[in-house]
C-alpha cells in the first residue's frame, strides 16, 4: 500500500456521506495515513488512489459522470492500472461490462467482467437486509438491498466472493471490487477495511 | 438459530425505508401525470418520478378535491421506467396509501398538494413496508412525521407557485431551530418535544372531550407516555446531528436551477420540482438544467452556463396575493 491514500468517494447523486464517514473510520482506526475525499470534477480524479462509487440511481449517475467529463477520467486510470475501485449498488452497475437490458440508458465504465441485471430482486417493497457468507470473512455480513441489482454471470479473471440463493451479489477482479448491497449503510466496516487493503 | 436468521429476508425494516432515502440525495424528484412526462424526466436524469393528476399549478387553478392518481396510469408509469416511482397520498388517507403500495410504487408522499382526508390523523407510517415522505414547514411538523414512521422530509413550500420564498422560508426554520436545539439541555428540550406532542392532544380532547393521561392511546398503538419518549429521542438526535436523521429534500416552487441550488447550498439534500418543469415552455431541457444544476450545487459557473436560453420558466404567483384558506402549506400540523 503507498505511504498516504487517499481515497475518492464520486459525489454526484445518492449514498455519498455515508462511504466517506466509514472510509474516513477505517483509516483512523488502522492509522492508515491519508484521508477519503468527495470528487466532484474530472481533475478531482487525480488525486485518488482509489475512487469508490456509491449506490444512487445508475442512469442518473452515470449522465452526470459522462457529461462532466469523469467518465473519461477514469477510463484514463484504469488504461493506466493505477486506480482501485469499488462500486455498490448503482456502482456495481457501471463497474459492468455488460447489462442484461442492453437499451438501458446507462454508460459503463467496463471495468469488471461481468454482466448485470438491474433492479434484479424487484422493488422497493422487494428491498430487504439479510445475513450474507462473505468469501474470506469469518462471521456473515448483515447486508442491506434496496432495489439491488445482481451479477448474472462472470468470466475472465472476476472471482465470485458472495451470493444470495444462487444470485451473485459481490465480486472482484484484481483491484476492482463490485457490491450490490449497501455496506456503508450498517456499522460494519469489514468491507471498507477489505477495500483498503487491496490498495 | 443462525442458521434461520441467514435464510430470513427482512422487508420494510428502517434500515431499508431510509436506506431508500439515502440513493435519492443529491437528485430531482419530478411530478409527472403520464408515462410520456415520465420517460422525459428519465431521460433527463431525474432520480426518481413522483405520479399525481394534475401538476400542483393545474390542483391551484381548478380547484375541486385532488385524489391519488388513477392506478391505470401509476402501473403504466412503472412499467415504462426504470427509475423509481413515487405517488402522492392524501394527508391520513392510509388506504389510499395500502393501494400505493399495493400497485408497488416505490415511496408514497403524504402531502399537502392533495386535499387533506383525515381532520385528526396523519398515516401511521410505521406499519408500511415501502416508505413515506412528508412535508414540514418547520421542526415541529419534522420530528412528528419522523415519529410517526417518514423516512424522508421535505420542505412544503408553496407548491404550484413557481415562487421560492416559502421552501427557503420553511429551510430556514428547520434549520435555525435545529441550531437552536444544540444549546438546550435535558430539561429544555423535553419541555420542546411536549410541546410538539401537542397536536396529538388537541386531536384526542376534540375527538373524546376527555383529558389525556399517561397511558392513553395517541397515535396508532403509542401511548402519550411513549409519545412524548421518542419524540424527546427524535430531537435528541437531531440535536446531535445537527441535521434531521432522515433525507431532507427541497419542494414546493422550485422553478429555475438557480431556485435548485439555493435550496441545495442551504442545506437540501436533493429537490423535488412539480409544476416547474412540465409547466414551462421547453419541459426536457430545463429539467436537464435543473439535474445539472443541483449536482454541481456550489459551482456558479455551471449554475450560470445551464440556466442560457432555457425558454419561458412558469409564470408564478406572488404568496400574498393567494387567500389563506388556499395556502397548500396550511393543510397538515
Amino acid at each position: 500500500m503507498v505511504a498516504i491514500v487517499t481515497i475518492g468517494v464520486l459525489s454526484l447523486q445518492g449514498a455519498v456521506s455515508e462511504h466517506l464517514v466509514s472510509m474516513n473510520r477505517v483509516l483512523k482506526e488502522k492509522k492508515q495515513p491519508g484521508q477519503a475525499i468527495l470528487v466532484r470534477k474530472p481533475r478531482d480524479i487525480n488525486a485518488c488512489d482509489a475512487l469508490i462509487i456509491p449506490g444512487g440511481e445508475s442512469t442518473t449517475i452515470s449522465r452526470i459522470l459522462v457529461n462532466s467529463g469523469m467518465h473519461d477520467a477514469i477510463r484514463q486510470r484504469m488504461k493506466q492500472n493505477n486506480i482501485a475501485l469499488m462500486g455498490t449498488c448503482a456502482g456495481c452497475v457501471i463497474l459492468a461490462k455488460e447489462l442484461t437490458d442492453t437499451k438501458a440508458d446507462v454508460q459503463l465504465l467496463q471495468a469488471m467482467d461481468m454482466q448485470v441485471e438491474r433492479n434484479a430482486f424487484g422493488r422497493q417493497k422487494e428491498s430487504f437486509e439479510k445475513s450474507v457468507e462473505i468469501k474470506g470473512f469469518t462471521t456473515p455480513f448483515n447486508a442491506v438491498f434496496i432495489r439491488a441489482p445482481c451479477i448474472t454471470k462472470v468470466w475472465g479473471s472476476c472471482e465470485v466472493l458472495a451470493t444470495v440463493e444462487k444470485e451473485i451479489v459481490m465480486a472482484r477482479q484484481n483491484n476492482y471490487l463490485a457490491l450490490s448491497f449497501h455496506p456503508e449503510l450498517t456499522d460494519d466496516l469489514r468491507i471498507h477495511r477489505y477495500f483498503l487493503e487491496m490498495l | 438459530m443462525k442458521e434461520l436468521d441467514i435464510t430470513k429476508l427482512r422487508h420494510g425494516t428502517d434500515l431499508v425505508k431510509k436506506g431508500f432515502a439515502k440513493m435519492q440525495k443529491g437528485g430531482v424528484i419530478m411530478d409527472v401525470t403520464t408515462a410520456e412526462q415520465a420517460k422525459i424526466a428519465e431521460k433527463s436524469g431525474a432520480v426518481a418520478v413522483m405520479v399525481l393528476e394534475r401538476v400542483p399549478a393545474d390542483i391551484r387553478a381548478h380547484g375541486g378535491v385532488a385524489r391519488m392518481a388513477d392506478p391505470t396510469i401509476i402501473k403504466e408509469i412503472i412499467n415504462t421506467v426504470s427509475i423509481p416511482v413515487m405517488a402522492k397520498a392524501r394527508i391520513g388517507h392510509f388506504v389510499e396509501a395500502q393501494a400505493l403500495e399495493a400497485l408497488g410504487v416505490d415511496m408514497i408522499d403524504e402531502s399537502e398538494v392533495l386535499t387533506p382526508a383525515d381532520p385528526f390523523y396523519h398515516i401511521d407510517k410505521r406499519i408500511f413496508t415501502i416508505p413515506f415522505v412528508c412535508g414540514c414547514r418547520n421542526l415541529g411538523e419534522a420530528s412528528r412525521r419522523i415519529w410517526e414512521g417518514a423516512a424522508m422530509i421535505r420542505t412544503k413550500g408553496e407548491a404550484g407557485t413557481g415562487n421560492i420564498i416559502e421552501a427557503i422560508r420553511h429551510q430556514r426554520m428547520v434549520t435555525s431551530m435545529t441550531r437552536a436545539l444544540r444549546s438546550m439541555q435535558t430539561t429544555k428540550l423535553q419541555k420542546v418535544a411536549d410541546e410538539y406532542c401537542q397536536s396529538y392532544v388537541t386531536s384526542f380532547k376534540t375527538l373524546t372531550n376527555q383529558e389525556v393521561d399517561e397511558k392513553t392511546v395517541v397515535f396508532g398503538d403509542s401511548t402519550y407516555s411513549t409519545l412524548k419518549k421518542e419524540v424527546y429521542e427524535v430531537l435528541k438526535e437531531i440535536k446531535e446531528l445537527q441535521r434531521l436523521p432522515v433525507v431532507n429534500f427541497a419542494a414546493g416552487g422550485i422553478a429555475t436551477p438557480a431556485d435548485a441550488a439555493i435550496m441545495m447550498q442551504l442545506g437540501s439534500d436533493g429537490v423535488f420540482v412539480g409544476s416547474g418543469i412540465f409547466k414551462s415552455k421547453n419541459p426536457e431541457k430545463r429539467a436537464k438544467a435543473i439535474v445539472e444544476a443541483v449536482a454541481h450545487y456550489d459551482e456558479p459557473e455551471k449554475i450560470a452556463e445551464v440556466s442560457k436560453n432555457l425558454g419561458e420558466a412558469m409564470l408564478g404567483i406572488e404568496i400574498s396575493t393567494i387567500p389563506k384558506d388556499q395556502l397548500l402549506q396550511e393543510r397538515g400540523w
